[in-house]
C-alpha cells in the first residue's frame, strides 16, 4: 500500500498504543536547551528516574546567551544560573553538550543539521516549537513541552496522536529576490495561523525539489506558525549531499545502507493525503507581515488591509494589530520607518542567508539611526562566514557582527527592542512583545528584505534597492 | 502514581477576549529565565495587564470581581506559538483549573492536559453567552462536566467538546502519561533495537 513518509516513520517508531488511544512513539533523537530542560531534569530527580538513552540526547545553549559579551559569569545572574544548570544536568546524565567553548554551540535547530544529527526517516523532539525545522530532512520532528521533555529523557518516548497529512505543492520558479521565507509566509497567509491544526505539512513540488537544504529548513521552521506542529520535505539527493561527511552522519558502509533506508522513507507515489493544496511559485512576491501574527502578511507592493477587506472573524485581531503596529489601513507598508534590522534566528541564520545578503550589501551602508545586527545561527556558521570574508562585508556596511544565539528573535537575552521600536526581522514571530519590549513592533521578512530596510531605514522592496534581476 | 480523576471542574469564570492569544502573551519570554516553574503565576498575561493599566483600563484578570476565578474563557487558536509549558504552568499557578476556547493550538493543548488542566472547546456564540452571564454576575459558578460534555451556569447548559483521548486521560486519572510510558520500557528497548540510528 502506498504510504506517506509520516506513515512509514510512525510505524517504524510506534512502541504501542496507550489505553487512551494515543501512540507511545519512540523519539530517536532528543535535542535540549537551557530554557525548557531544567524543570524536566528536576522532575526526573523527583521521580528517581535517569536518562534512558543519554547518547540520543544532544544539548546546546541558545535562548539566553548574550551575543556580544559572552564571558562567564553572565551579567544576568538568572541566565548564568540557566547555563550552569544545563552544564550540570548534561554532565550528570552523560548527555553531549555543545557548550559555549566548544566552537559548535548555536541555535538548537541549526546545530542539529550542521552536526549531521538530524537525519531522514527519524523522529526528533525538542522543547521548542521550531523543532519542525528538522522536517526539512524528512524527519518527523515535534516541538514539545517540558513534561514531555521529561518523558523523552526518562523513556525515549512520548504519548502522541498521529496527525493527518496535508500535501502542500509549490511548483515553478521563484522570481529573483523572492526566497523560501516568502514561500512560507505566503502559505501561512493563505492557510491561516491555525489552518494546520491537527495536520503535518508535507511540502513538495518542483520549487521544493530545486530548493537547497537550507531553504527547505526555512520553510519547515515556520510550519508551527501555520498551526502545523510537524512539517517535512521528502529526502532526496540534496538532503544526502548536505549530510555526507558531517560529524554525526554515518560513515563508510553504514552511509550506503543509511542512504538506501532514507530513500525508502520518502512518501510513495500515489500516497494518500488527507488534504492537498497547491501554489504557483511565480505568483509569490517578497512578503512582509503587517500585524501581530505571521498570517497577517502582504506582498511588499500591497497596502495594509482595510478592516472591511478582512474576513469578519479576523477583524478584531486586525484592529488590535493595526493599533499595536501604528499602521494605517489602506496605506502602503513600503516606506514605514524602521528602527532596527535583525538578521539571524533559526529561520534565517544559516550560512546561505548570510552569503545571499553579503553579496548584495557589499559596498552599501546601513542608514544612520538604524541599529542593524547580524547574528550567525551557530559558531560553525560564524566561523565559516568569517573565513569567507562575510563578517567583514557586514561590518564595513555598518552591521554589528555578533556571536551565535537566538538573539533578538525573543526577549530572553540582552538583545531586545526598546519602547515601540519597529524591527525589520528575519525571524519567525511577530507576536506582541516577542522581541522583548511589550510595545515593540516586528515586521517579518526575508534576509535580503531586512538588508533593504537596514540600508534605507524603511520597509523597502529589496529588488529595487539592490537592483535584483 | 495515582492521580486525581478529573471529571468535573467548578469555579467562577473570567473572559479574556481575543483570537490567536499566543504563549508569548500568556507568559512573556523574559519571565522564563528560571530553572523551576515556581512563581510563574503572577506573571500570567503580564504585559497585557500592564498595557491595560497604562491605558487607564483594568485587564479582566485584575478586576476585583473576577479575583479567584478558576476557569478562563477566550477566543480561537488559544495558546498558539511557542511550545513553552511555562504558559499553562503560569495559568495553573495563577489559579486556573480549566480553559474554555473556540479552539486550541496543539502543543498548548497537550501541555495543559499533562498538568491536569482541561482545555474544552465551545462555540463562539456559547462562549459569548457565558461571558455575558459572567459579566452580569461575576460570582456565578461554572461547572464543567467532562463526562456529560456540558458546561452548566445559572440553570443553563452548554455543550462542550473534548477529544476522546484527552477526556479518557483526565477522567481516568492518567493525564500525566509518564506512568503509562514507563510501563512500556521493555517494548521501547525492543523497538529501539530495530532502528540502526539508535544503535550508532
Amino acid at each position: 500500500m502506498s504510504q506517506t513518509l509520516l506513515d512509514k516513520v510512525w510505524d517504524a517508531h510506534t512502541v504501542r498504543t496507550l489505553p487512551n488511544g494515543s501512540t507511545q512513539l519512540l523519539i530517536g533523537t532528543h535535542l535540549i536547551h537551557e530554557v525548557t530542560s531544567p524543570q524536566a531534569f528536576g522532575m526526573l530527580r523527583d521521580l528517581g528516574l535517569k536518562v534512558l538513552y543519554p547518547s540520543r540526547t544532544f544539548a546546546t545553549v541558545d535562548h539566553i546567551v548574550p551575543t556580544d559579551e559572552r564571558e562567564e559569569p553572565f551579567k544576568d545572574s538568572l541566565a548564568d544560573e540557566m547555563i550552569r544548570a544545563l552544564r550540570r544536568n548534561c554532565e550528570e546524565s552523560g548527555v553531549k553538550f555543545f557548550d559555549l567553548p566548544s566552537g559548535q554551540q548555536g541555535i538548537v535547530h541549526i546545530v542539529g543539521p550542521e552536526q549531521g544529527i538530524t537525519q531522514p526517516g527519524t523522529t526528533i523532539a525538542c522543547g521548542d516549537s521550531h523543532t519542525s525545522t528538522h522536517g526539512a530532512f524528512g524527519a518527523i520532528a515535534f516541538g514539545i513541552g517540558t513534561s514531555q521533555v521529561r518523558d523523552v529523557l526518562a523513556t525515549q518516548t512520548m504519548a502522541i496522536r498521529k496527525p493527518k497529512v496535508r500535501r502542500i505543492n509549490v511548483d515553478g520558479k521563484l522570481a529573483p529576490g523572492v526566497y523560501s521565507k516568502d514561500v512560507i509566509l505566503h502559505i501561512i497567509r493563505c492557510l491561516g495561523v491555525n489552518g494546520g491544526l491537527g495536520y503535518a505539512y508535507e511540502y513538495g513540488g518542483s520549487t521544493f525539489d530545486a530548493f537547497t537544504q537550507e531553504e527547505r529548513m526555512t520553510v519547515c521552521n515556520m510550519s508551527i506558525e501555520g498551526g502545523a506542529r510537524v512539517g517535512y520535505v521528502n529526502p532526496d539527493e540534496t538532503t544526502f549531499a548536505y549530510l555526507n561527511g558531517r560529524p554525526y552522519a554515518p560513515k563508510g558502509a553504514a552511509w550506503d545502507e543509511a542512504v538506501v533506508r532514507w530513500k525508502n522513507s520518502a512518501s510513495d507515489p500515489g500516497a494518500n493525503y488527507d488534504d492537498v493544496v497547491g501554489y504557483d511559485a511565480a505568483e509569490i512576491a517578497p512578503t512582509v507581515t503587517w500585524g501581530i501574527n505571521p498570517g497577517q502578511a502582504i506582498f511588499i507592493d500591497e497596502r495594509v488591509p482595510r478592516l472591511e477587506e478582512v474576513p469578519e472573524k479576523d477583524r478584531a485581531t486586525a484592529e488590535e494589530a493595526l493599533a499595536h503596529m501604528h499602521l494605517k489601513a489602506g496605506e502602503p507598508i513600503k516606506g514605514t520607518k524602521v528602527d532596527v534590522a535583525f538578521l539571524g534566528s533559526c529561520t534565517n541564520g544559516r550560512l546561505s542567508d548570510l552569503t545571499e545578503v553579503a553579496r548584495h550589501i557589499k559596498g552599501r551602508k546601513v542608514r544612520a539611526g538604524v541599529k542593524a545586527i547580524v547574528v550567525p545561527g551557530s559558531q560553525g556558521v560564524a566561523a565559516l562566514a568569517e573565513s569567507m570574508g562575510l563578517a567583514a562585508i557586514f561590518r564595513d556596511a555598518g552591521f554589528e557582527w555578533r556571536g551565535a544565539g537566538c538573539s533578538m528573535c525573543l526577549g530572553m537575552n540582552p538583545d531586545k527592542l526598546v519602547g515601540d521600536q519597529l524591527c525589520a526581522s528575519s525571524s519567525n514571530r511577530n507576536f506582541k512583545g516577542r522581541q522583548g519590549s511589550p510595545l515593540g513592533r516586528t515586521v517579518l521578512m526575508s534576509p535580503l528584505m531586512v538588508a533593504a530596510a537596514a540600508v534605507t531605514g524603511e520597509i523597502a522592496d529589496a529588488r529595487e534597492i539592490f537592483s535584483v534581476k | 502514581m495515582a492521580l486525581e480523576k478529573i471529571t468535573q471542574v467548578t469555579g467562577r469564570g473570567v473572559y479574556v477576549p481575543g483570537d490567536d492569544i499566543d504563549t508569548d502573551r500568556i507568559i512573556p519570554a523574559r519571565f522564563m529565565k528560571c530553572v523551576t516553574f515556581d512563581g510563574l503565576g503572577e506573571f500570567a498575561f503580564f504585559d497585557a495587564r500592564d498595557a491595560a493599566k497604562t491605558a487607564g483600563m483594568v485587564h479582566p484578570l485584575d478586576k476585583p470581581e473576577f479575583s479567584g476565578a478558576g476557569i478562563l474563557l477566550s477566543g480561537s487558536n488559544f495558546g498558539c506559538g511557542s511550545s513553552r509549558e511555562h504558559a499553562p504552568q503560569a495559568l495553573y499557578r495563577f489559579g486556573f483549573r480549566a480553559v474554555i476556547a473556540e479552539s486550541f493550538a496543539e502543543i498548548f493543548f497537550g501541555n495543559s492536559i499533562t498538568l491536569g488542566m482541561p482545555c474544552v472547546v465551545m462555540s463562539a456564540a456559547d462562549i459569548q453567552a457565558v461571558a455575558a452571564i459572567i459579566e452580569s454576575d461575576p460570582a456565578a459558578l461554572l461547572t464543567l462536566d467532562l463526562l456529560e460534555g456540558k458546561l452548566s451556569i445559572a440553570d443553563m447548559d452548554f455543550p462542550l467538546a473534548l477529544p476522546e483521548h484527552a477526556k479518557e486521560a483526565l477522567v481516568t486519572g492518567k493525564w500525566d502519561a509518564i506512568a503509562d510510558l514507563l510501563e512500556g520500557i521493555d517494548d521501547v528497548k525492543a523497538r529501539a533495537a530495530t532502528l540502526p540510528y539508535m544503535a550508532a
